[in-house]
């Protein structure tokens, strides 16, 4: 008793040690940013850091994290309403962005190019020249298969995998999510071949400098779908019925079925939302790298992961919020890091909420 | 008394289920050696390349079954925990000269530091982690496992870890060490020993098998592995048969009567934690190691392979260490190690040549009835569906079958066997 009690003080202690330590290395950090910019150098702290390469960090980063943030969305709400982590959301990013660039090599390069390499997105980019200025509405088309084709395919697996498994624990429906993983990702690889390419024509994406960063019509496309696409999430959360049944499911799956709400419409809306935004914000990887391999969703996997704990599992804007910290720290962490630590760092900071703070940012405020 | 009797014969029947496969493997890999017309020593040789996959695998299972199976960890960083053990062992054992530098230290030591650095980097993660709840664990140990990677792959470190091209400068194995004088090269002088051995593995007396240097020390490297794997699984049945793996089987029935029996839970799970990670360490230096494949680089150690044990454990019976032995045999040899081999001979047989490079050129023929460009398709690409069909066994099984072959079978946890009562104990009320 005594012991039992002791180790739970002892425990808190080390979580409270824990969230100073976290803090005072914050606030060091930030420190040492400023003394950086400053170009003052105090023993370990300061430096040079050119004050556009940090703007350049945080554009980079801020498209990268809405892509996440999206792709977030879906996972937050099927991890809270299904209860389990879903190992093949990256997956769904990567079908979503092989079906819809197929459709826009398509109609930008019908009739100039053979059809099947463009069917295939095997043809040479820059003689597709795919970009959103030179070839607008193959990629307006491309956003809305690759929306169409994934929430198919969400409802399809739903369907044929999940829905026999309702009342399964959380960790058989992760397992067999690993094994959804598993049948699309080398589907993918085996229509649309295993080596990476080229998508965007370099050349074709225009560009400007704002403030010492170069910013590409593809980022502002991003910037802008990503909006517009929160909009009419937060839209739907708040005004109408099936986002405010949506938000009781993901709060208390038991009290919302008892208030009448017909559980599986809500977890077909759910899979529709969330593979929908997957898809979108597969499209827009492609967007922001300019290339497309059959890992490519697989490898984002864990850092939307880590989005949705900062965020807090089951708030919709937590996946946001926390896809737009991921996204940044991967990028900012270079000021202190080599460049290959960038995804690591992102780790590191799931995991210290995963211990001090497993209900993310907005948990407890849950999606209201 | 019953309880000894009823323990050897299942030992007995253990024996029997993992001998039965052994045997179904090999006779599958001798009629595909003989099909692709290999030489007797090619045929042995695949032979011996799937008794390794069987050993390396068996390893890593039974680890994961430690952890998932008997403590319900639901750790899936196995690869990061592998990675951990080979480098250690690898930097500890390389020559201090080399490329990048080791200790020098003999192997033995090796295989310990690998093992201990890979328990304690289960401490480190397993201390604050193994409160949370196991999907939290799932993902975190993943994320260690990655940033484990990503670190031996960073070009910050290749100074000791080799960066991304992986150690070069890997010591070779006992084996060579036994038997040949000079170990680095394999047209030495062989030692005494080893001119014995080899003279006998060359002698064509019988006309038929002769076995050149290569083979011979590859042949005895993975009986050496396979010696490794039958101690850790004597050591693993004995550890969950004793009071210890009682209070484990408890844990993962009942956490909380466990802890009300006053058991400290949370003590049991980061011991065998640790435990756990060290024998995925050791699998690691078995696998990729001096001993094994001898080629350590970070990207054998990508998630992939800790999902590939995973779906092992799970097609033998999680929860039964003569399940996931047998399930990594099925695993690495059936799903993994035969299908591209399968495929070049129905290739060969059926005369397909020059088969289409994409699927649209496939498709095509179909629509004029022809169906052997969609197969010559298929069977080039056998190393993709073969993961498209373990996921869709893989889903097979957790919906119809979430306790693999031989997870069904009943441990006892009592020291006796309580489902059997004495007949006299008429105590119980009835209740009508």
């Amino acid at each position: 008793m005594g012991a039992s009690a002791t180790t739970a003080r002892g425990r808190e202690l080390l979580a409270r040690l824990g969230v100073a330590v976290t803090l005072g290395g914050a606030v060091l950090l930030l420190i040492d940013l400023l003394a950086q910019l400053a170009r003052v150098d105090l023993w370990i702290i300061g430096g040079e850091l050119a004050f556009s390469q940090l703007m350049n960090y945080l554009w980079t980063g801020l498209t990268l994290g809405l892509i996440i943030g999206l792709a977030g969305v879906g996972l937050s709400l099927t991890y809270s309403i299904l209860n389990f982590a879903n190992f093949a959301h990256g997956d769904y990013l990567t079908l979503g962005a092989f079906s819809g660039w197929s459709v826009a090599y398509v109609i930008a390069g019908l009739g100039t190019i053979d059809l099947a390499s463009l069917i295939l997105v095997d043809a040479p980019s820059s003689n597709v020249g795919a970009s959103v200025t030179n070839t607008p509405v193959a990629v307006v088309v491309g956003l809305v298969v690759a929306i169409v084709v994934t929430v198919a395919l969400g409802l399809a697996l739903d369907r044929a995998v999940y829905k026999p498994m309702r009342n399964s624990e959380g960790i058989s429906l992760l397992i067999a999510s690993i094994g959804v993983a598993f049948i699309l990702r080398y589907l993918a690889a085996l229509i649309f071949g295993t080596g990476r390419r080229g998508i965007t024509a370099p050349s074709e994406i225009p560009s400007m400098t704002v403030l010492g960063v170069q910013v590409n019509a593809h980022q502002l496309t991003i910037l802008v779908v990503a909006l517009v696409a929160m909009m009419a999430i937060h839209l739907l959360l708040q005004r109408t019925k099936i986002g405010k049944a949506m938000r009781a499911m993901a709060d208390n799956r038991d009290l919302a079925r008892i208030t009448g709400i017909p559980t599986e419409r809500m977890i077909t809306a759910t899979w529709v939302l969330g593979s929908g935004l997957a898809g979108a914000s597969g499209y827009m990887l492609v967007l922001a790298r300019g290339t497309l391999g059959f890992n490519d969703g697989y490898l984002l996997l864990l850092l939307i992961f880590a989005a949705v704990i900062l965020g807090g599992i089951g708030s919709v804007y937590g996946a946001i919020v926390g896809g737009l910290l991921i996204g940044i720290t991967s990028r900012v962490a270079l000021v202190w890091v080599p460049g290959e630590f960038g995804r690591p760092v992102a780790f590191g900071l799931m995991i210290l909420f995963l211990l001090f703070r497993p209900s993310g940012l907005f948990g407890g405020v849950e999606t209201a | 008394m019953s309880t000894d009797t009823e323990g050897r014969s299942r030992l007995v029947t253990d024996a029997g289920y993992i001998a039965g496969a052994m045997l179904l493997l090999y006779v599958v890999f001798l009629i595909l050696g003989t099909l692709q017309g290999y030489p007797v020593a090619g045929i042995i040789s695949s032979l011996q390349r799937v008794t390794f996959l069987v050993a390396v695998y068996g390893l890593a299972v039974l680890a994961l079954n430690l952890h998932w199976g008997y403590a319900g960890l639901f750790n899936i960083g196995v690869a990061g925990f592998m990675a951990v053990g080979v480098y250690t062992s690898v930097m500890l054992t390389a020559p201090v000269g080399a490329s990048p530098p080791g200790l020098g230290l003999p192997l033995p030591v090796g295989i310990l530091g690998g093992m201990l650095a890979a328990a304690l980097v289960g401490l480190i993660a397993g201390l604050p982690a193994l409160r949370l709840r196991s999907d939290y664990l799932a993902i975190m140990t993943v994320a260690v496992s990655e940033i484990i990677r990503f670190t031996y792959n960073s070009n910050t470190f290749s100074q000791f870890t080799g960066g991304a091209s992986g150690f070069d400068s890997i010591p070779p194995g006992p084996i060579r060490q036994l038997l040949l004088q000079d170990a680095s090269s394999i047209i030495s002088e062989p030692t005494p020993l080893g001119a014995a051995i080899f003279q006998f593995m060359e002698f064509s007396g019988i006309g038929w098998i002769s076995l050149g240097r290569p083979d011979t020390i590859n042949i005895l490297s993975t009986l050496l592995i396979v010696v490794v794997l039958v101690l850790v699984y004597a050591f693993l049945v004995r550890a969950v048969n004793s009071p210890y793996g009682r209070v484990l089987k408890s844990i993962r029935e009942d956490e909380v009567a466990a802890q009300s029996l006053g058991k400290n839970t949370s003590r049991f799970k980061l011991k065998t934690f640790m435990l756990g990670c060290a024998l995925m360490g050791l699998a690691g230096i078995m696998w990729f190691g001096a001993i094994g494949q001898s080629s350590v680089y970070p990207n054998a150690f990508r998630p992939e392979i800790t999902f590939y044990i995973f779906i092992a454990l799970i097609i033998g019976g999680a929860g039964s260490n003569t399940g996931s032995v047998l399930g990594g045999a099925l695993f690495a040899g059936l799903l993994f190690e035969a299908p591209p081999r399968v495929a070049t001979i129905l290739t060969d047989a059926l005369g397909v040549t020059n088969a289409p490079d994409t699927i649209i050129g496939a498709l095509g023929p179909i629509a004029s009835g022809q169906l052997t460009p969609m197969l010559g398709f298929l069977l080039d690409n056998m190393s993709q569906l073969r993961f498209i069909f373990v996921g869709v066994l893989l889903i097979y099984l957790i919906q119809r079958r979430p306790e693999g072959l031989l997870g069904h079978r009943s441990e006892i946890a009592a020291a006796t066997d309580l489902s059997v009562r004495p007949s006299q104990s008429k105590g119980g009320e009835t209740d009508e």
